[in-house]
């Protein structure tokens, strides 16, 4: 019985390591073959499934349901979460036709893995400080988040809105101690609105996404920590034809009107 | 039980271990391996004083609405621990309906604290333990503890004397269910109790965010976690319940 299941492992790992010994040179090959092949499969594509940051839930949901009125019997399905953690599903291997990233760094994840299609810059966010309506902390700029009897919670250092936080609260040569350091945007902004703290950094869409049960503070050093959106279809896309009508589609004057209305600003 | 181990296989054949010394001393790692450890063990210790009770409770007496309770124990099991998280939230948050009280009596409130991580925890684990420690009490003949008595035993001292030794090996196996079950909580802790390095982020919360970045950290902390907890499980079992049993 040992034997066997031993000899199982030493087969399931050769697999294994053979199969990421093996994937850059798979990667270049189907983005060699993608430009060919989607004009030849475009008629059986229906799925289109787009990985996206946690902050362009509202906007790509609408974005989607255009999208499937204008390609009938096509299905648009999303993943949102944090661009850091889709990033790693992709290149893990999940079965992706566009990624849309919150940050250059973390679609140079999926680059780096050889696993991205062309890259195109197509909004970019600000921070704000969120807190809840009745402002129970009195916060009226970023420095009031330096008084330890504020509670602030910021996104994690790993994922973009964090990285971004950061990168303000240097250029303001603040520092501030969060009580929680949240896996994506939209945990940080519900702290908010469950008023479990009194203020977080969340981008300037989310407070407008959050109507009335959030209220933004814009701050001057927001300037200086804007975060780049850029969107890729992926080289190994099931339906690349899809995936690249769903990038123009994000690129138009159509896409891009739906973005600005949710507060995103052109890049 | 390939199924069981392969995952476990797969770990260890991607483990970095070159870089493997180094990133085990990094002080973060430490203090989110002792942070889980202590909070496991209070949560534990929690479970066991609310819910060896509530166990017997269950399982020895009769009373309109027992059936009914017996089921509310087991929600925490079937309820995601996101949504566990939640729940705790709007009752212990600093606008719950408990927490509320909290703050403006005592100026205490749970979220974003270590406490915090330990009642997300014990509220994830207890079900274990109570399961557990109610089987092992309706399988305990109940005769000992009616001859007890009839030589004059308190109920108290029946229960201190005679029905918990009977039960020590349902108690001890509840208590180790649930110690895991509570090492291992994520969606709960991070929900509820926020995510601060030192403060609320034990292993799991350490791991998950790992992955964002460097995948081998992730690998490394989820290593340091299941060696910890099998050494800690295997040392118990020999000493305790394998020689109860």
């Amino acid at each position: 019985m040992l034997k066997r299941l031993s000899l199982i492992a030493a087969v399931a790992s050769v697999f294994a390591l053979g199969a990421c010994g093996s994937s850059p040179a798979d990667s270049g090959a189907a983005r060699a073959s993608a430009a060919p092949a989607t004009s030849a499969s475009a008629p059986a594509e229906s799925e289109l499934t787009v990985f996206a940051a946690a902050s362009l839930t509202g906007t790509f949901t609408e974005l989607g349901k255009q999208f499937e009125a204008a390609h009938p019997g096509s299905k648009v399905t999303f993943n949102f979460g944090s661009s850091a953690t889709l990033a790693q599903q992709i290149t893990q291997g999940a079965p992706a036709d566009v990624f849309a990233a919150a940050s250059p760094a973390t679609m140079k994840t999926v680059a780096d893995a050889g696993l991205a299609g062309a890259q195109t810059v197509f909004v970019r966010n600000k921070l704000e400080i969120a807190v809840p309506p009745d402002n129970p902390g009195k916060v009226e700029n970023l420095k009031d988040l330096t008084d330890p009897k504020v509670k602030v919670a910021l996104c994690a250092e790993q994922v973009p809105c964090g990285a971004a936080a950061i990168k303000a609260l240097d250029a303001a040569g603040l520092k501030v101690t969060p009580v929680t350091l949240e896996q994506d945007v939209k945990a940080t902004l519900t702290k908010v609105q469950l008023g479990e703290v009194d203020a977080a950094l969340v981008y300037q869409t989310d407070v407008i996404a959050s109507a009335g049960k959030v209220t933004g503070i814009p701050f001057p050093e927001a300037d200086r920590a804007i975060n780049d959106y850029p969107i890729a279809p992926l080289a190994k896309a099931p339906s690349p034809a899809l995936a690249q009508q769903f990038v123009e589609l994000v690129l138009s004057q159509q896409g891009r009107d739906v973005l600005t209305k949710a507060g995103f600003e052109a890049p | 039980m390939a199924f069981l181990v392969l995952p476990l296989a797969g770990l260890l054949i991607r483990a970095p271990w070159s870089t493997l010394p180094q990133r085990l001393a990094e002080p973060q790692v430490i203090e989110a391996l002792r942070l889980s450890l202590v909070t496991a063990s209070v949560a534990t210790v929690v479970c066991l004083v609310l819910g060896v009770p509530l166990a017997w409770l269950l399982a020895r007496t009769d009373f309109p609405g027992r059936r009914l309770l017996r089921a509310l124990v087991t929600v925490p099991l079937v309820l995601p621990p996101v949504v566990g998280g939640v729940a705790l939230l709007l009752v212990f948050g600093r606008r719950g309906l408990v927490g509320q009280w909290l703050e403006s009596a005592f100026g205490f409130s749970l979220p974003f604290t270590t406490a915090g991580v330990v009642v997300a925890e014990a509220f994830v684990a207890m079900p274990f333990l109570v399961i557990a420690v109610e089987g092992a009490l309706r399988a305990a003949d109940p005769r000992y503890e009616e001859a007890a008595a009839t030589l004059g035993a308190s109920r108290f001292t029946v229960f201190r004397r005679v029905t918990l030794p009977l039960v020590a090996p349902g108690v001890l196996a509840g208590a180790v269910l649930c110690w895991a079950r509570a090492l291992g909580e994520f969606g709960a802790t991070i929900t509820f109790a926020g995510n601060f390095p030192g403060r609320t982020q034990t292993m799991p919360l350490a791991v998950y965010l790992a992955l964002e970045t460097e995948p081998e950290a992730a690998i490394v902390l989820s290593l340091v976690l299941l060696a910890v907890s099998v050494v800690i499980l295997a040392g118990l079992r020999d000493r305790w319940v394998g020689a109860a049993a």
